[in-house]
């Protein structure tokens, strides 16, 4: 069984957080020793200490919930919570931290948060730096970009990934680019997040996924988080990282239970993890559908096949090394995602594979997204919309004959 | 202590005739209200009083006034102040009048959008600014640039798209940036601009409040056009500045043309000052065209401002001599309207007023004018001289931490990749 990263004590390296030198380049290598004061962990996406939460996930059901209490947490390191309270605790840690770093959204103060992301710190760190908006999504992310020129480091929550949308015009051109446009002397270190994707029967403005909208903007990073583990790590990695990144959460995924380690650790934003190792075809996925492929996984391993699942995490840039080594293993590649089928992170992903590993592709990459329907309310329909287990299982069945 | 402002604070404008003859009412529009296809209705009194009323200015200005008996009071400036200003607008001038000439040249490209006639608006305000207060502009910024203190030969270069431009040729025209001066921008959407400098003086008060370093009382100045008050991040910002008292004036340089769109044909009602008292701030009126008068209210409101005591919106009728962009013709501004504006010229005014009250002679100012015309010749000669920018630079600023590119197939960081550097490699 292959493992894909070889790197032991490999570590992100950090930088300072006083210093804001824009003009100097910050090359660093993978192998860098970090030097930070606080002992912390930082975990390469080899699988290892992922494989509590592998297990986990492979019991989920389809629709992905909270999981049964663990049967002996005694005996286990580290503590366990929920997905939004993982958020929170990565969140707070770095409010803690660093002093520059603050909140602003609608409803995150006083009320915590409309999916408890910032449940009481408004009354731990003031109203100024939790700070609730009024509706205006465009001004306040224009508001937060202007303070992160200004020095400060502000995370802005969308109520909902969609309310964004109103916020284009600051996310295109000021966000991404302002770095640019200034030849380098103002950073935007601004973190955009909120809860997107379908839900459940939501309708079809609170089901939208943004992150096909987004992908093109030059200068900005997408995240995508998927577990409590990689939700804590990829927070913590945004709002130290320089540039403006967009964590993209799931509504369904903020009441998932892991156990992650007590001690610091923080992700690496461009990589991909593996999920579960295999040999006969690579599934690249996303966010919520992780859990639709790790159910369907349950059921191809009973039919004798040994997918590879990857979750991208990084939906700009592509970890292309991750996925690259898998696909050189197993020369099948699905993709199974939540977008919609046109222009979406999938379409991206199958041109970059077919552009950069064609040679080593035994058959056409498929792609599994979300029909190009605005989701409907009813149950039913909605659960068309989306990608289903068995259509996974149908993908792999046929790609892999 | 009440401000001076507190006074003007109503909903209702003032109506009072002005026997003031060089603060005049909106003289754009006047003659356009006459035939307002809309005003049907017969005429009311409000109507009537929105015909006569403009001037709400602050209590200290009209103090002076009724002193002096003249338009402009003799002690509102020395003779240093006189010739800063007056240094200040002609270098606007002089630098715009460049621009155009180079742009007819061949030297810069795209969109071009000249300040001429509108430097007392800038002047006014920014000279009494410190080094550390911020100010974001429209695309109509290189005169903002330079007032605040961004050298000309940076101004000139970054028009000419070279690298030792201010933003490394990489912005241009519309989108001047300076850290070291503290220009947050140039942006070419109207009202862009307008939330990241709420957002600079959210930062000032984060500051102070949250870091608690209690020198942090910078200012931040928001400079717009009539065109933009209509636009929702006008009135979206308008209201959390308000709410949260942040440190900032709202500078609208209403010189009443969005391209070729009157501001009266754009907006149900055209005094913008009254928006302000509608989100709980001041709104003031002045005359753009006199540096003086602009340079007493901004004065009041950028205090204010630093006090704590929250934002100012101040509306400022002024005009540009030449077109939208240097690309526009011109042709649907009245003849008579422009030639009006021009006995308004803001340098001329000044010059007039300093010669006549003694302050400076002729010779001094003409010192000045040629100083100046060599700034200007110096900064389109090291424009000129400068280099292009290089193939490398092409993927150098795009994210303050290149890792943001990503890995690629190799294992490596896109950025490690040697032809990243040289600007080749495909990300």
């Amino acid at each position: 069984m292959a493992v894909v990263f070889q790197g032991i004590g490999a570590t992100a390296a950090l930088t300072s957080a006083t210093s804001v030198d824009s003009k100097k380049l910050y090359i660093l290598s993978r192998r860098l020793v970090s030097e930070t004061k606080s002992t912390f962990m930082v975990v390469r996406s080899d699988g290892r200490l992922n494989s509590g939460s592998n297990r986990r996930a492979q019991k989920l059901i389809t629709n992905a919930v909270a999981t049964k209490a663990d049967s002996s947490p005694a005996t286990k390191p580290g503590h366990e919570l929920l997905l939004f309270e993982a958020l929170r605790e990565g969140l707070e840690e770095e409010m803690e931290r660093d002093a520059r770093v603050c909140v602003m959204g609608e409803d995150v103060g006083h009320y915590g948060g409309s999916y408890k992301v910032t449940k009481d710190l408004a009354n731990k760190y003031g109203d100024l730096r939790v700070l609730d908006t009024p509706i205006a999504e465009n001004s306040f992310t224009g508001m937060a970009i202007g303070a992160a020129m200004t020095g400060l480091r502000p995370i802005v929550e969308g109520m909902n990934m969609g309310f964004l949308l109103l916020a284009f015009n600051q996310i295109s051109n000021n966000c991404g680019m302002l770095h640019y446009t200034s030849g380098g002397q103002f950073t935007i270190p601004v973190v955009i997040r909120g809860p997107g994707g379908v839900g459940r029967q939501l309708g079809a403005e609170h089901s939208q996924r943004l992150e096909s909208y987004f992908q093109s903007i030059p200068g900005i990073q997408m995240v995508a988080c998927s577990t409590p583990y990689n939700a804590k790590g990829l927070m913590k990695a945004a709002i130290r990282s320089e540039n403006p990144v967009i964590l993209f959460e799931h509504v369904l995924l903020y009441n998932l239970k892991e156990r992650i380690p007590d001690e610091e650790y923080i992700l690496n934003l461009e990589e991909a993890e593996m999920v579960r190792p295999g040999e006969h075809i690579t599934i690249l996925t996303y966010s919520r559908m992780r859990y639709h492929v790790m159910q369907a996984a349950k059921t191809l391993v009973n039919k004798g096949y040994d997918p590879e699942v990857i979750d991208i995490r990084s939906l700009k840039p592509f970890d292309l090394h991750t996925i690259g080594n898998s696909v050189k293993k197993t020369h099948r590649v699905l993709i199974v995602e939540e977008c919609m089928r046109t222009g979406g992170i999938g379409a991206s992903l199958t041109a970059a594979i077919n552009e950069y590993f064609h040679d080593y592709l035994d058959a056409p990459v498929v792609c599994l997204s979300s029909q190009d329907v605005p989701t409907p309310y009813a149950g039913t329909l909605e659960e068309w919309t989306v990608v289903q287990p068995t259509q996974i299982v149908t993908a792999v069945e046929q790609l892999c004959r | 202590m009440s401000s001076a402002f507190s006074a003007i604070n109503t909903i209702q404008p003032l109506h009072r005739t002005i026997d003031n003859p060089s603060v005049s009412p909106f003289l754009g529009s006047t003659h356009k209200l006459r035939s307002f296809p809309a005003c049907n209705r017969a005429p009311s009194a409000s109507w009537i009083r929105r015909r006569f009323s403009i001037v709400a200015v602050s209590d200290v200005v009209k103090q002076q006034k009724t002193k002096s008996g003249s338009s402009l009071s003799n002690l509102l400036i020395t003779k240093e102040e006189g010739l800063e200003l007056y240094e200040d607008m002609v270098l606007g001038r002089s630098f715009e009048d460049m621009c155009a000439q180079m742009y007819y040249r061949g030297k810069m490209f795209g969109f071009v959008h000249l300040y001429n006639g509108q430097e007392a608006v800038s002047t006014g305000f920014i000279k009494l600014l410190t080094k550390e207060d911020c100010i974001v502009s429209t695309y109509r910024d290189h005169v903002h640039a330079l007032s605040k203190g961004v050298p000309a030969r940076q101004v000139m270069s970054e028009l000419f798209g070279k690298t030792t431009g201010c933003c490394r040729g990489q912005g241009g025209s519309m989108h001047m940036f300076s850290e070291e001066y503290n220009v947050l921008g140039g942006f070419a959407f109207i009202g862009e601009g307008i939330p990241v400098s709420t957002g600079a003086a959210f930062t000032s008060k984060y500051r102070r409040e949250v870091l608690k370093e209690a020198n942090s009382d910078q200012v931040t100045l928001a400079f717009f056009g009539d065109g933009t008050c209509n636009n929702g991040q006008f009135f979206e910002c308008l209201n959390m500045a308000a709410l949260w008292k942040l440190p900032i004036v709202f500078v609208v340089e209403n010189n009443l043309w969005a391209i070729g769109m009157s501001h009266l044909r754009a907006t149900s009602d055209p005094e913008i000052w009254k928006k302000g008292p509608a989100f709980g701030m001041p709104g003031v009126h002045i005359d753009g065209m006199d540096v003086l008068k602009v340079r007493e209210v901004a004065k009041e409101a950028v205090e204010r401002a630093r006090r704590g005591e929250g934002p100012t919106l101040i509306e400022c009728e002024t005009y540009r001599f030449r077109g939208h962009s240097l690309a526009d013709p011109d042709e649907l501004r009245d003849p008579a309207e422009k030639a009006h504006y021009a006995t308004r010229d803001p340098i001329a005014a000044l010059k007039k007023y300093m010669i006549e009250n003694k302050l400076v002679n002729e010779a001094e100012l003409k010192a000045i004018d040629k100083k100046i015309d060599e700034v200007v010749e110096d900064a389109v000669e090291f424009a000129d001289a400068s280099p292009h920018p290089v193939r490398s630079q092409l993927l150098e600023n795009v994210f303050a931490d290149p890792k943001g590119f990503g890995i690629g197939p190799d294992g490596r960081y896109r950025c490690e990749d040697p032809k990243f550097t040289e600007g080749t490699a495909h990300v």
